[in-house]
């Protein structure tokens, strides 16, 4: 096993994954906002303000629910992190949150981000709405498509919302256009949605999701008398719920810590999202990480049925993370998910969103004893996907 | 051996591998061989290039979908090697270098005879880390980026790294292809010509005119044009904007 370590050094680097690879364009953009990460969010005030609103308008501390159909159907303990009653409905919030005050501190009165499915974006339009800040969220002209609902919520809420109309139309594009529009306008704040991008994103998103473990540690202790569990699962598209779920286990080197990645139609189907399989190494947006890209370097598109995982990266960390073996992977097919969400709503009366529906199909491909305690973080509630899930079950 | 040092103010062509064809690629190169300009810089096309604005984006796709790849622009360097008389310098991202392999990318530069290589998203730092693991010590250059806003200390440290190349001088801290008045500037450009010392500064991204090439040669030592050029490759006015220009 290679050393592992959930802290990145001062260039940013886990392993040998990360850093900054970014445009001189963007190098004082950069070195700007790890001054602002390193001083503002260590302070006593901020942590303050971050808690409060984490409390007041969030909701949390969100529960760890016993699930105990899920637990008799698997022949062990199941606990559910239920970050489905974040509010807007996933633990993207609390990383939008804590971006959204640091913007504020740092005098910034724009915040620019990208969203595939739309929920970072709903996440972000909402924080800026609530601290007053203008938001201008760059979305795929296909998702735009695609996710009509969301797009609707981030305009009532006052957000502009853009086209990213170059390259395939998706995620990836969305986010290649935030970054040019951070370039050509260094004074807005560039809110990025999961541990990607450069030297600082992963470490501060990772810090600002780290609260969801930092809970599962007290209420497990207070359940079961025992702050660690035997397994942690949570779904991987860039890795934020992961990253946020695994973050003070990290060290607790008996955790199983299990990442979920999407293998859509099938692993070797050629439409799969599972960059912790499929992906080699390579630059995206500003990292050096895992990346499904062809022998020429060229980013491929990903697929999965979900959009939150249809990304051909994940975070650096979490590449350090499952290289030196501190993380398992399993990939979960786009129909192993579906039959997922259904046995949930029906077992536990939660329907869960599409992405934390693969974290919950895992638990079929693992083994685990009666006295085994595992926790699954439900990353978000299917109220999203609702359309696709009367498509498929024909309600 | 300097190949960026003229004795004149330089003109430097941007054109992006394979487009708007590879045949057509390869006449444009020709072509450029024989215009009064000093130096060829030739993109190598990416899906993801985020430096980049709408022109040059435009006709990375267009030579994706044209079926691109490395090695084959490699390959076409070779054969085309005795026709090639201007400097050659290749840009491209990151990921297309660490792709091909460092050590293996910096040997097909070599015998391709491109004279520097311009990685924008590999800043100084980066590069570093990367070229720290290769065994094979190239002789081929780095050219690095530096904007109005880059800090004086840095832009001495920067043009140190571009002894043997040049620095390129982003004249607006913007993506490719923008639309700016140069005038506002120039004494910004001039201060940083004067921290680069005895490195040859050249200024790109949006000139389009003859009238912005004048200013921006009053005060560095070359321009590089690339969007206008390609804009007017589209339009089939090449010969037209080169004179012009
Ligand atoms: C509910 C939910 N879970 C998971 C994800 C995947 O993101 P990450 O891997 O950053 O947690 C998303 C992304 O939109 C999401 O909406």
């Amino acid at each position: 096993m290679k050393t592992f370590s959930h802290r990145p050094n001062d260039r940013g680097f886990y392993g040998e994954f990360g850093g900054a690879y970014i445009p001189e364009l963007l190098h004082n953009n950069v070195e700007e906002l790890k001054v602002a990460f390193e001083t503002i969010c260590h302070e006593a005030t901020f942590n303050q303000a971050y808690t409060d609103l984490l409390k007041q308008f969030v909701g949390r501390p969100t529960p760890l629910y016993f699930a105990p159909q899920l637990s008799k159907k698997h022949h062990t303990n199941i606990f559910l992190k239920r970050e489905d009653l974040c509010h807007t409905g996933a633990h993207k919030i609390n990383n939008t949150i804590g971006q959204a005050l640091l913007a504020k501190r740092m005098g910034k009165t724009t915040i620019v981000a990208e969203t595939g499915a739309g929920q970072h974006g709903v996440a972000t339009a909402t924080v800026c709405a609530l601290m007053n800040l203008n938001c201008i969220v760059f979305m795929g002209e296909k998702d735009i498509e695609r996710q009509a609902p969301n797009v609707a919520r981030m305009k009532l809420l006052g957000a502009e919302v853009l086209p990213a109309s170059s390259g395939s139309k998706t995620l990836k594009d969305a986010t290649n256009e935030a970054l040019r529009f951070w370039i050509n306008h260094p004074e807005t704040y560039y809110l990025i949605g999961s541990v990607v991008g450069p030297h600082p994103y992963p470490a501060m998103v990772a810090h600002f999701q780290a609260v969801i473990s930092e809970e599962i540690k007290v209420q497990l202790q207070a359940q079961t008398g025992n702050s660690q569990p035997t397994a942690i699962l949570a779904c991987v598209g860039g890795g934020s719920n992961a990253a946020g779920a695994f973050y003070h286990y990290f060290e607790a080197e008996n955790v199983r810590l299990i990442a979920v990645e999407a293998a859509g139609e099938g692993l070797h189907s050629g439409k799969s999202a599972a960059t912790s399989l499929l992906g080699t190494p390579g630059i995206l947006h500003g990292s050096f990480s895992l990346v499904m890209q062809t022998n020429d370097g060229q980013v491929v598109e990903p697929h999965s049925i979900s959009a939150g995982l249809d990304y051909h990266g994940i975070g650096p960390l979490h590449a350090h993370a499952i290289q030196s073996k501190r993380a398992e992977t399993i990939a979960i097919t786009d129909e192993e998910a579906l039959e997922a969400v259904k046995t949930c709503s029906r077992l536990e009366g939660i329907i869960p969103a599409l992405e934390s529906a693969h974290a919950l199909a895992a638990l079929n491909q693992l083994n685990f004893k009666p006295e085994d305690v595992v926790v699954v973080n439900l990353s978000g509630r299917g109220d999203k996907d609702m359309n696709t899930y009367m498509n498929h079950f024909d309600l | 051996m300097k190949p960026f040092q003229f004795n004149h103010k330089a003109v430097g062509i941007f054109l992006t591998a394979f487009y708007p064809s590879k045949e057509r690629f390869v006449d444009l190169l020709l072509d450029l061989q024989q215009q009064a300009i000093d130096f060829i810089e030739i993109g190598i096309p990416y899906s993801d290039p985020i430096a980049d604005g709408p022109v040059i984006q435009a006709t990375s796709e267009v030579a994706l979908a044209n079926g691109f790849s490395v090695s084959e622009l490699f390959d076409l360097l070779d054969e085309l090697q005795d026709q090639l008389q201007k400097p050659t310098v290749l840009m491209g991202y990151g990921n297309q270098v660490i792709q091909f392999g460092m050590e293996a990318f910096l040997q097909r530069c070599e015998k391709a005879n491109i004279q520097a290589l311009i990685f924008p998203d590999l800043p100084l730092e980066m590069l570093e880390h990367h070229i720290a693991t290769t065994t094979h010590k190239s002789k081929v250059p780095f050219v690095h980026l530096v904007t109005p806003n880059t800090a004086d200390e840095r832009i001495a440290h920067i043009a140190k790294a571009c002894t043997n190349s040049f620095v390129y001088l982003v004249g607006n801290a913007q993506t490719t292809g923008g639309s700016y008045a140069l005038e506002a500037q120039l004494e910004r450009y001039a201060a940083i010509k004067t921290l680069c010392g005895n490195v040859p500064v050249f200024l790109g991204f949006g000139i389009d005119s003859r009238e912005k090439k004048a200013l921006a040669h009053s005060v560095t030592d070359g321009v590089i044009i690339g969007s206008a050029y390609l804009q007017a490759v589209k339009n089939g006015k090449e010969q037209h904007f080169l004179a012009s220009i």
